[in-house]
Parts: structure tokens; sequence; C-alpha cells
């Protein structure tokens, strides 16, 4: 099942369209990038899937129900403007969020004991926020998103503001909500992010979707048949099923090429090909980074 | 609604929790007659002790009689060019002129200064000229004093208010005090707790705890939980005021021998009128007076349009709140609230409090965004009934709509960060589908 369907949502304003018959399908139990520059669309397709803002036409469906008020129970939503009550304690606060997503007053109080002392910070119950470093008030923060176990987290470029220490904990809390069957929804602009994280993409550009899948479908859909080999001497090609796009010296006469396929052909053809003409040392497909992915395909609508 | 309810008891506890609101809800009605106390104090004292202005005069007229009631009048000797550079010369207050004229055509008569005089200062000078005009015609025309006093006769008129065969006394001076005091009450309140609305709106937005929030209720929950929240705690503070000011007053007249008006109102008729016969009738009738003003009904009308009022310029000030990004911002979208709340206000001292039956008061106690101040001037002096019934439905239409109007602005602008606000940019997001 999908933990989330989106299909055919278009949001006009009045002298711009902000989505524009966008579908995205979420499968349950992934990390889905959704990617795309700014004022693409991201966060006013989150919004709409928060119900913070209304479509103008689409449906969404959250696993397989239309999308209703009462499913605000279900998603944590961690927004890109993010903050506290500056003036309420932890625990107070907390407790407030948790009541606001429905819990009751007890539960919120065990599930929110449970997330301090996880992240060892069980003595701030009483401290107000505005006494918080940032970065401690990023862990309240995330906790505040997470502690109601919603089935779906929407996480709106959330390692800004992060050090790579909190950054990292927040990584392993994610990991460890996937294993236990939750959805991961990331926006961000941060291409590591996906590399390490995301199993789906979806890319946002000017309103309208313009790529999604696994990521490996994507990757194999942008990628150009190019190995990188590293090798001894120089050489060149008899034949015009390859060609050499670049080759450069690292290390004496050791260099490196960058090598496509014109033709449909095997990596194993390629490396006896190549065995003829050089050394060997090295060999590996090279494969599209997602911030070459999204450059490209970004620029050259762009340039449209 | 139930979540509603949760902002209503969060916002509710965020002010009533805080230090601030305990010290004004107690200090309040201590200080406001403490202040009053020492203002009248002072204007006594300063009264008492002033030394008089000093007045020069040249009269060719033979006609001015000084009166030094109020200022010391020193003749000068010589013509008018002489006295205007002696003048100059001296601490004097002003140099008096007085042609020769004629008794039916009093003309030329000159005041000199240095400072711009005070109406009534200039009032009190033409009083000593009428008076004594009138003495010397009344002389010409053989009328003496103890004539002219046995034509005066005093009349009072006791009036007395039927209602249903039931007759009340009335002052409008009473009257007038409780359409002043409530007026002004209606006035501070509202801007008190309307600020602290828009004020509570911009921390949510500055400190970006909005959309957290609204990822859980909807926008209008929460602007609507945050004005019924902070009603509440106005309404708490009101009362506890009235309670205080109630015992406070029954104390401190005991301590000097006399009732509070809410005491006696408590009390039998019988026993205040007894109290009260002991200051002479002038006080009786005042007791008489204030035993009679319907106090339950006055409070319940002020809390009506306490909460009314409040609920309808408060939807306003969140819109505001929602549409800026720091306090200093919120200013340029103040005008058009404040403007009905001036209007009221002056038209409370200028005509409703004078007039309380006139066209325009009626009207102003009618419309909405006036009515919470006019009404509350007129009601000492008694509404028919219809005319209440009328201003009440039209002040819960009109919250209605301004709420409907300020929730439309409120859901796009508590998301909007950094944009530049207008009045066209508010329009258009009113304007915005959901």
């Amino acid at each position: 099942m999908n933990a989330l369907s989106v299909r055919g949502i278009t949001k006009r304003y009045a002298n711009h369209t902000a989505l524009d018959q966008v579908d995205i399908t979420v499968p349950e139990r992934s990390i889905y990038g959704l990617l795309g520059p700014n004022g693409a669309g991201k966060t006013t397709l989150i919004r709409i899937i928060n119900q913070i803002i209304n479509a103008d036409s689409g449906e969404i469906t959250l696993f397989g129900e239309r999308l209703r008020p009462e499913h605000i129970g279900v998603i944590g939503y961690l927004p890109e403007e993010r903050g506290l009550y500056k003036k309420l304690k932890v625990g107070e606060q907390l407790i407030y969020f948790a009541r606001l997503k429905g819990l009751s007053h007890s539960d919120a109080v065990t599930k929110i004991k449970v997330w301090l002392e996880k992240f060892e910070i069980k003595d701030w119950w009483n401290k107000k926020v505005e006494d918080l470093s940032k970065g401690m008030a990023q862990k309240v923060q995330f906790i505040s998103t997470v502690m109601h176990e919603p089935k779906l987290i929407i996480l709106d470029e959330p390692f800004s503001g992060f050090d790579p220490v909190n950054a990292q904990l927040i990584t392993d809390e994610i990991l460890k909500l996937k294993e236990k069957g939750s959805t991961i929804i990331f926006s961000t602009h941060r291409m590591e992010t996906v590399e390490d994280l995301c199993d789906h993409i979806a890319l946002i550009n000017k309103s309208k979707r313009i790529l999604e899948g696994t990521k490996k479908q994507v990757k194999d859909q942008y990628k150009t048949n190019t190995f990188a080999v590293t090798h001894r001497g120089s050489f060149q090609f008899a034949n015009d099923l390859y060609e050499l796009i670049g080759q450069k010296r690292i290390d004496d006469d050791l260099h490196q090429s960058l090598v496509k396929m014109t033709t449909e052909g095997s990596p194993n053809q390629l490396i006896q090909d190549l065995t003829r003409v050089t050394e060997v040392f090295s060999f590996a497909e090279k494969i599209p980074t997602m911030s070459e992915i999204f450059i490209t395909l970004v620029k050259g609508q762009n340039h449209e | 609604m139930n979540k509603i309810w949760l902002i209503i008891q969060r916002e509710f506890l965020n002010r009533v929790q805080k230090k601030s609101f305990l010290v004004a809800t107690i200090l309040v009605p201590l200080i406001f007659p403490a202040l009053m106390a020492v203002l009248v104090y002072v204007a006594v004292e300063q009264k008492k002790n002033a030394t008089k202005e000093v007045i020069l005069y040249i009269d060719e007229s033979g006609y001015f009689k000084p009166d030094t009631a109020k200022f010391v009048f020193s003749p000068f000797p010589g013509n008018l060019e002489n006295g205007k550079r002696a003048f100059e010369a001296s601490e004097n207050f002003g140099l008096l002129y007085v042609p020769k004229f004629e008794l039916t055509a009093p003309e030329g008569i000159r005041l000199y200064t240095k400072v711009n005089p005070s109406p009534s200062d200039v009032s009190d000078i033409e009083k000593i000229f009428e008076n004594h005009i009138r003495d010397l015609k009344m002389e010409q025309l053989n009328i003496d004093q103890e004539m002219l006093n046995r034509l005066k006769t005093n009349v009072e008129i006791d009036v007395k208010i039927s209602e249903g065969g039931v007759e009340k006394s009335s002052d409008s001076k009473v009257s007038a005090g409780i359409g002043m005091a409530s007026g002004i009450l209606m006035y501070m309140f509202i801007f008190i707790y309307g600020a602290q609305i828009m004020q509570g709106i911009i921390e949510e937005k500055m400190s970006k705890v909005v959309e957290v929030i609204v990822s859980s209720v909807r926008p209008f929950q929460l602007m609507m939980g945050k004005i019924i929240g902070l009603a509440s705690v106005g309404l708490l503070q009101f009362l506890i005021w009235i309670v205080l000011i109630s015992t406070l007053s029954t104390v401190v007249l005991g301590f000097f021998g006399l009732q509070s008006p809410s005491q006696e109102m408590m009390q039998m008729n019988e026993q205040a009128q007894q109290v009260a016969a002991a200051q002479g009738p002038n006080s009786l009738e005042f007791v008489k007076v204030l035993n009679q003003i319907p106090w339950a009904y006055l409070l319940g009308c002020f809390v009506f349009y306490f909460i009314g009022g409040y609920l309808l310029y408060g939807a306003l000030f969140a819109a505001v709140g929602s549409a800026v990004d720091s306090p200093a911002e919120a200013q340029q979208f103040m005008f058009p609230i404040t403007i009905p709340m001036l209007v009221s206000y002056f038209a409370l001292f200028t005509f409703i409090l004078e007039d309380p039956h006139g066209t325009i008061s009626i009207w102003l106690s009618i419309i909405p965004l006036t009515s919470p101040i006019a009404m509350m001037g007129r009601i000492g002096f008694g509404v028919p009934l219809w005319q209440l019934a009328m201003s009440m439905a039209f002040l819960a239409v009109g919250f209605v709509v301004t709420t409907w109007f300020a929730a439309r602005i409120y859901r796009v602008g508590i998301l909007m960060h950094g944009t530049k606000v207008s009045y066209a940019v508010l329009a258009k997001w009113f304007l915005q589908k959901g």
C-alpha cells in the first residue's frame, strides 16, 4: 500500500500557479526525497498534504483513505519555518503540542518522557525554551514532530541549523522510525542527505513534477554509460564503439580516462577491449549523483 | 471544538500565570484611586497657594470696578502709550485699557498680555464689566437688589422616570458619571486586550511556531482560541477589579464612617437612608438615586458590550497581527481600527453624555464599531429596550462579519514571512481561495 498518493494537485494564486497537476506516490515505509529549487512549489505541496491550505483541484489519499481533518494525528510535520513558544517550559510545550495532535494528557506525558530519556535531556522538563541553545531547541522541536508516533513524517529541510553531531543523532532516529514502520518524506536541497537516506525521490520544478521514481530508477534513467578507468599510459580507441571523453594523468604514467559506450554493450566487453590497449588498474561505472541530475534537469528546464 | 478549548486554556494560563497579570490586577484598583486623590490634592493645593496675577488698568470711562477675586488690579496713572511701556517693562500679567463708552454700548475695551490668556481669564474679566454695568443700569431703572432677589425664584425639577408605573428618581449627573466611567473602561479594555491579541500573534509569527501549530489545528481555531482565551483573561481581571474595588471602597468608606454605594445596594433601603439622613437632605437624595441605579443591569450590559466589542475588535487586531512580521510594522494598519474607537471616544465626551437621546448618539450606539463605547455612555440615562436589543443584535452580527473578514486574512498572513504588506496585498489575501 502507498503511504501517500497525490493525484493531479493544482494550486493557483492570483498571478502564478504554485502547483500544476502534480502527482506523487510515496510507498509505505520508504524515505522519500522531495527535491526542487526554491520556489518550485515544494512547501505549497507539503502544506496541502498537512491541510494547512487547500488545493484548487486534485486528490490526496493517505494510507488508502481520502485525506480528512482527522489525519492530522497521523502526520508529523517539521516545517522549514519552525519554532517553539519561547516562554513555555519544555514539558508544558510538548504536552500542548501532543494534545493538539489528539493525544490524551497522560499519553502525552508518557511518550514525551520516553523521548526525553532517549535524547538524555530528561532534566530539561522545567526549562524554558528561551534558556535553551539553538541545538537543544532543535531536539525539542524534533521530539514535538515525532512524539505522537506518526505513520507519515514530513521533514522540511530538517538539518538546517543542526550541528553534525545532532544531525547524525536525528538521522539515526529517522532510520529507526523507518524500521518501526513510519514513512518519511524529506524536502531538502541537501543532495548528500538524498544520496544517503532516500530510496525514492521526486523532483519538482516550476510547479510541475518532472521526475519520480526509486533512486536506482532515476539514476539508471540518467546514467550515460560512462566508465571511469584508471590505467597505465595513454591510449586511443581504434573504433567508434567508445568515445573517450577525457583523459588525465594522475601520477607518473598512471592515467584516468572517462569512456562512454556509444552503443549498447556490456561493461565486460569494454573491459576486454580496454585490456587490449592498456593496463587497467580500476574500472567503475560513472553513476550520476543526485546533484548532477538535479542540476541538469533544473538548468535544462530553466533555459527553455 | 476540543482543540479550540485546548488553545483557550493555554492562552488563558499563559497570561494568568504571569507575574505582570497579578501585579496589574491587584495594583490597578489601588493605583487609580490613589492617583486621582493625589491629582485632586495637588490641584487644590495649587489653587490655595497660587499668587494672584497683577493686571494694570487705565480706566477712562469710570465704569470699571475692580473685583479682586482672581486678579490684583492696580490702576495706572497716565495714558495708554505710557501704560504699554510700563507694562512691557513690568512682570505684570496684563494691561487693561478701558476707553470712554456709553453704558448701552461698552466697546473698545482691550486687554494687553504677554502670553495668550486662557478663555476663562478673559471671561472672568468680561464678567466684572457685565456685573457692574448691570448694577449701574438697575440703578438707572430704580431697581434695587432686594427687589431683584424677590423676583428670583429657585425652581428645581425632580426627575422621575416612569417605567411600567414605577417611579424612579434620576440624576443626570450620576448617569453621566456612570456613562463616562464605563465608556472609558470599555475603551481601555478593548485597546489593551486587543493589542495583546495582536502581540501574541506577532510573537507566534516571529518565533515561527505558527506553522507547527497550524499543522495540528485549523488557522481559524488558533485565531479564535487566542481571541477567546484573552477575552476570558480580561473578563477575569475585570471581575477581580469589581470585587476588589467594592471591597476596598467599603473598607475605606467604612473607615470614614460612610457607606459605599455597592453596600447600600445590598442592604435595606431603610438603613441606608438613615445614614444618609444624618448627612442632610442632599445626600439623602443622592443615596436614593444610587439605590435606584440598577447595578446588576449595568454590569450585565457592560460585560455584554465588553465581550461583544472586544471580540469584534479582537478579530481585527488578529488580522493585523497576522499580516506583519514585527510590532513596528503593525503601526500602519492600526489606523482603521483606531478611528472608530477614537470617534466613539470623542463622541462620548462631546455629545453622547450631553445629549444621550439625540439622533447621532442613538446611531452611534447601534452601529457595531462604535456601539460598545457609545451605548455604555447612554446606558445610565435609560435606553429603550428596542434600541438596546437592536444594538446588541448588530454587535453580534458585526462580530461575525469582522471575524470572517479577519480569518480570511489571518489564514494567509500567518504563513507569510518577509513579505512587504500593503492594503492591496491584504485585499489579495482576503480574496484568495482557501
